[in-house]
């Protein structure tokens, strides 16, 4: 009991900070709190995906409808777009900026820095991250490097444009096309800061949920989403750092004259002196990050839809310990399965064996999860809010995209599939739209914990739903076709190729539903806007959940919880668990026990 | 089929403004806290819809086999391609029973235990027994693809020379393709991008003896039942090699020698004949017809009828005009193969002109 006493007096000692008077500043721009970063970065992370989703629109239509003339072109893409006619190199930029910024922007920072800053310290029991100061930091580089990418847009020779993955020596020889000049610096500087930007949160999220768990919350009663938001923060700091040398080493060979990636070019005419550098390096180095950034985007998305799929079935989620483990394994084994990228750049074969044997392995926790998301459905109550429905769509994506990786993953399969659009298929599905549908379901989910009570329309939110899924189905599913029909990805368009003027029909179709798709998310921002300012108050535990945030006071205050802060004593999945006799639940008439209620004389203890 | 499609999206956009002013029609006019919770009737509707949405994917898995099933690849026009279809064409039905499945079991019981008040949720938080099924399910199925993979891909990638193998250098550069070929002595000459100069395109070192008979190219032909090992070289950046119809595929990178090698099995003019091509090759041409009428009413020259032929094309972004990086594969007998071969100039002809 005296332990408990000096608990209490040590939350108080805490206590102070949010006593003083705040200017609007430090309120709403310098904040320090954690709540308002989550929603910088959620508001900045929206505004790059407008921007990355209106060019996948852009390079949608030249790519249904090549031969024709759109003065929209002109209208957003200036002298690229003239007299109606896409540019091929803006094309190829648009490609690049849609994927670089849905990647990097949106799913990475717009995601996983969105909910890990909301949702760690309240899920824990938290007042703040372990460092307020740092977690500022982080934000602010990531939005001046979101600023430097979008200034990229408007340099002179056009921004980025040697694709996503930047393979030198297209992007370290500007000679070699005009987006590989300055667009491509500030390209790379732009993802400089935010790697500093990613590891600074990440190493917040970290300490943060070792260190301030509150009493009670031991790492297996964590929520899942706090074990997901942890892991992924494990990962980025591992994989990161590599992305930022291989992307310093870039710049020496661009503007420094080593060669590191560059050897026997001759390229305007001219022969390069550099000698002895291999791209091949390059893409170990890129995607040593690149493969774990997949798992850094879709972890976040898995622990929120754990999380929301189980308050929502009104039942435990299937296999808490399961789940964890595969977590930890799929963290493992995305940090050695970087090759099966690269089965056909001209590594050893007897690397490809080994990354086939480490990539197909991965496919066995992505399954146990995939069982136990449709077990934990079964037998429940499943309250059909939108947030649950993103998530079982985000299931539903996450199996089909899943599966083709099984394809893709094995090397003697990718040599005919590598680099066409099946690949953009599979990735599409299971990694952007999963992790898409990850961030909807989040943002529907915790919106009244963002905005002081308030709730999105639900009927918005279905019809968001509906249109996303079938939009989402109706662009990626027809697209593994025209891949199986052997055409390559990143062509500005297939007329040069005959045999390929079949697929233009496939390529109306797809871009029919991705205009059908991108028409849902105006209901959602719609709805967003409104609702932050005039939607609903809601209770204070909408979806009578059982995790601590919604324990927390509605009205944002510097500290969350006003008084001390609330002891746990049960995992956060005791949801419809009967009292010893199954006569009623735990609490009478309550179907969920939360984590800060104590264990009852008239149940069981579980092992959590 | 363009008007047909707008007429499509029009009415499933129509649909869901209809759905959303009856679902608004529907819900809970207001009044308590909870309006913005899902009720009953959300539950059900949904439930409904989560139903509807397993066969909407079913429908159109079923579509586009349907529809789109003819743009596909034809048969393999290779030896180990063969062996990459039969493991493509087993993966695809484990995916889709497994797929078929497991969708089904997500979208029924999502429609199934759609929530009723006063319907108690079972607690069922663990089992160990079925985690330890569907682990060790997947952990048998996989075992077996990995190892079926493995077996396939070392079969392709070891590649073993003899002395009836063909070595023929793929050679790009932007925006194009040139194959050497090792000529009598079946070797290759040295070469390297700082011997470029005028007419030696390929930067092949003169001086050495191998060069001499070296043949360059700008068309691919290759004699059927013969194994072909190329040699990828890159002049400036990074290109991939995609032969689609061989199943063969490689990237060509600066500074480094990348290899592939296959034994084309059907030549060009029995592919022509090949029921899958003549179908597709006939649906191309109609498709182009139809444009061409558009291109001579504007006044433009109509568009050539399309017959089929092997291609190479550039697979790795590479520039602007990456799209448009291809070279024309010709497969043919030994004979045509050998009166072909005979034309074409050796590189020590070429340069002395």
């Amino acid at each position: 009991m005296s332990a408990h006493a000096i608990d209490h007096a040590e939350d108080h000692h805490d206590d102070h900070g949010h006593h003083h008077k705040e200017t609007f500043i430090t309120k709403y721009i310098f904040s320090q709190d954690h709540k308002m970063i989550s929603k910088q970065y959620l508001i900045t992370g929206l505004f790059m995906g407008i921007i990355g989703i209106a060019m996948s629109l852009l390079f949608r239509m030249q790519l249904a409808w090549p031969d024709k003339q759109f003065t929209i072109y002109e209208v957003f893409l200036g002298k690229w777009g003239a007299e109606g006619v896409m540019d091929p190199n803006i094309y190829l930029a648009l490609v690049t900026i849609h994927g670089t910024i849905m990647v990097f922007f949106v799913l990475t920072a717009g995601l996983s820095g969105t909910f890990s800053n909301l949702l760690i310290p309240l899920q824990i029991g938290a007042r703040d991250m372990a460092s307020g100061f740092l977690n500022m930091v982080s934000y602010w580089l990531f939005f001046l490097s979101s600023v430097i990418m979008v200034l990229s847009l408007f340099v002179e020779a056009g921004p980025a444009s040697v694709g996503w993955t930047i393979y030198p020596p297209l992007s370290a020889v500007p000679q070699a096309m005009p987006g590989a000049g300055a667009g491509m610096t500030l390209w790379l500087v732009s993802m400089a800061i935010f790697i500093a930007s990613s590891l600074l949160g990440s190493l917040n999220y970290i300490v943060t949920v070792i260190n301030l768990r509150t009493k009670g919350m031991s790492m297996t009663r964590l929520p899942l989403t706090v074990w997901a938001f942890f892991i992924t923060a494990v990962i980025g700091v591992v994989s990161f750092p590599v992305l930022l040398s291989a992307a310093l080493m870039l710049i020496m060979d661009r503007s420094f004259g080593t060669s590191f990636f560059l050897s026997d070019i001759y390229i305007a005419g001219e022969v390069l002196h550099n000698q002895g550098g291999s791209p091949v390096l390059f893409e170990h180095l890129f995607w040593f990050l690149g493969h774990p950034e997949v798992y850094i985007v879709l972890l976040p998305a898995l622990g929120i839809t754990s999380e929301i799929i189980a308050t929502n079935s009104r039942k435990p989620i299937f296999g808490y310990r399961a789940m964890v483990a595969s977590i930890l394994a799929i963290a493992f084994l995305s940090t050695i399965v970087w090759g099966h990228h690269m089965f056909i750049s001209g590594m050893n074969p007897f690397l490809g064996s080994v990354f086939t044997f480490t990539t197909l392995l991965i496919a066995i926790p992505s399954a146990v999860k995939a069982f136990n998301y449709i077990t934990t459905l079964w037998k429940g109550n499943l309250q059909l809010n939108p947030a649950m429905l993103f998530s079982i769509g985000l299931v539903s994506t996450f199996i089909t995209g899943g599966l083709t990786g099984i394809l893709l993953g094995d090397s003697a399969l990718d040599i005919n599939v590598h680099d066409t659009y099946f690949v953009v298929a599979h990735f599409h599905l299971v990694m952007g739209i999963s992790a898409l549908y990850g961030l909807f379901a989040g943002v529907y989910h915790w919106f009244p914990k963002m905005f002081e009570g308030k709730m999105m329309n639900k009927n918005l939110g279905y019809v968001h739903f509906w249109i996303t899924a079938i939009g989402a189905y109706g662009v990626f599913f027809p697209m593994h076709f025209i891949g199986m029909a052997g055409l390559p990805r990143r062509y500005y368009t297939n007329t040069e190729f005959p045999y390929f003027d079949d697929l233009t029909d496939v390529n109306v179709v797809i871009t029919m539903f991705a205009f059908f798709a991108a028409a849902g998310q105006i209901v959602f921002l719609y709805n967003f806007i409104y609702s932050m300012f005039f939607g609903k108050k809601g209770p204070k535990n909408p979806w009578k959940s059982n995790t601590l945030e919604w324990t927390a006071e509605v009205k944002h205050i510097h500290g969350n919880w006003d008084g001390p802060i609330p002891h746990v004593y049960r995992w956060a999945y005791d949801y419809s668990k009967l009292n010893k006799d199954e006569s009623d639940y735990v609490v009478p008439g309550q179907d969920y026990a939360p984590q800060t209620l104590p264990l009852q004389d008239n149940e069981e203890e579980m092992h959590h | 089929m363009t008007a047909f499609l707008v007429v499509l999206v029009i009415i499933l956009f129509g649909v869901a403004v209809w759905q959303m002013g009856k679902i608004f029609q529907l819900s809970n006019p207001g009044g308590d806290n909870t309006s913005e919770v899902a009720n009953d009737k959300d539950n059900n509707i949904n439930g409904w819809l989560m139903l509807g949405f397993v066969l909407f994917i079913y429908g159109i898995c079923i579509f586009s086999f349907w529809k789109y099933g003819r743009v596909m690849l034809p048969e393999a026009a290779s030896e180990h391609g063969v062996g990459i279809d039969q493991l493509w064409l087993i993966s695809m039905i484990l995916i889709f029973v497994v797929g078929i499945i497991t969708q089904w079991l997500l979208h029924y019981f999502a429609f199934k235990y759609r929530g009723r008040q006063g319907q108690r949720a079972t607690f069922f938080a663990d089992n160990d027994k079925l985690e330890f099924i569907w682990t060790i399910i997947p952990v048998i199925v996989l075992a077996g693809l990995i190892i079926y993979g493995l077996f396939t891909w070392t079969d392709i990638m070891n590649i073993e020379e003899d002395e009836d193998t063909i070595v023929v250098e793929l050679y790009a550069y932007q925006f194009d393709w040139r194959a050497r070929y090792a000529g009598e002595d079946n070797t290759l000459g040295e070469a390297n991008v700082r011997l470029i100069e005028g007419a030696n395109q390929l930067g092949v070192d003169t001086s050495d003896p191998n060069a001499q008979d070296d043949v360059v190219v700008n068309e691919l032909h290759l004699p059927v039942g013969k194994k072909i090992l190329f040699k990828m070289r890159s002049q400036d950046v990074l290109h991939s090699a995609y032969m689609p119809h061989f199943r063969a595929q490689m990237n060509c990178v600066p500074g480094m020698i990348t290899q592939f090698s296959y034994t084309p099995t059907i030549t060009t003019v029995e592919m022509r004949e090949n029921e899958d091509i003549q179908d597709k090759v006939k649906h191309i041409n109609e498709i182009r017809a139809e444009k061409s009428k558009e291109l001579v009413a504007n006044g433009d020259e109509a568009l050539e009828p399309y017959v089929f032929d092997y291609m190479l094309l550039c697979n790795k972004i590479c520039g602007s005009n990456h799209y448009n990086m291809q070279m024309k594969i010709v497969v043919e007998t030994q004979e045509e193969y050998d009166a072909w071969m005979a034309e074409q100039a050796t590189l020590a002809q070429a340069l002395k002109q």
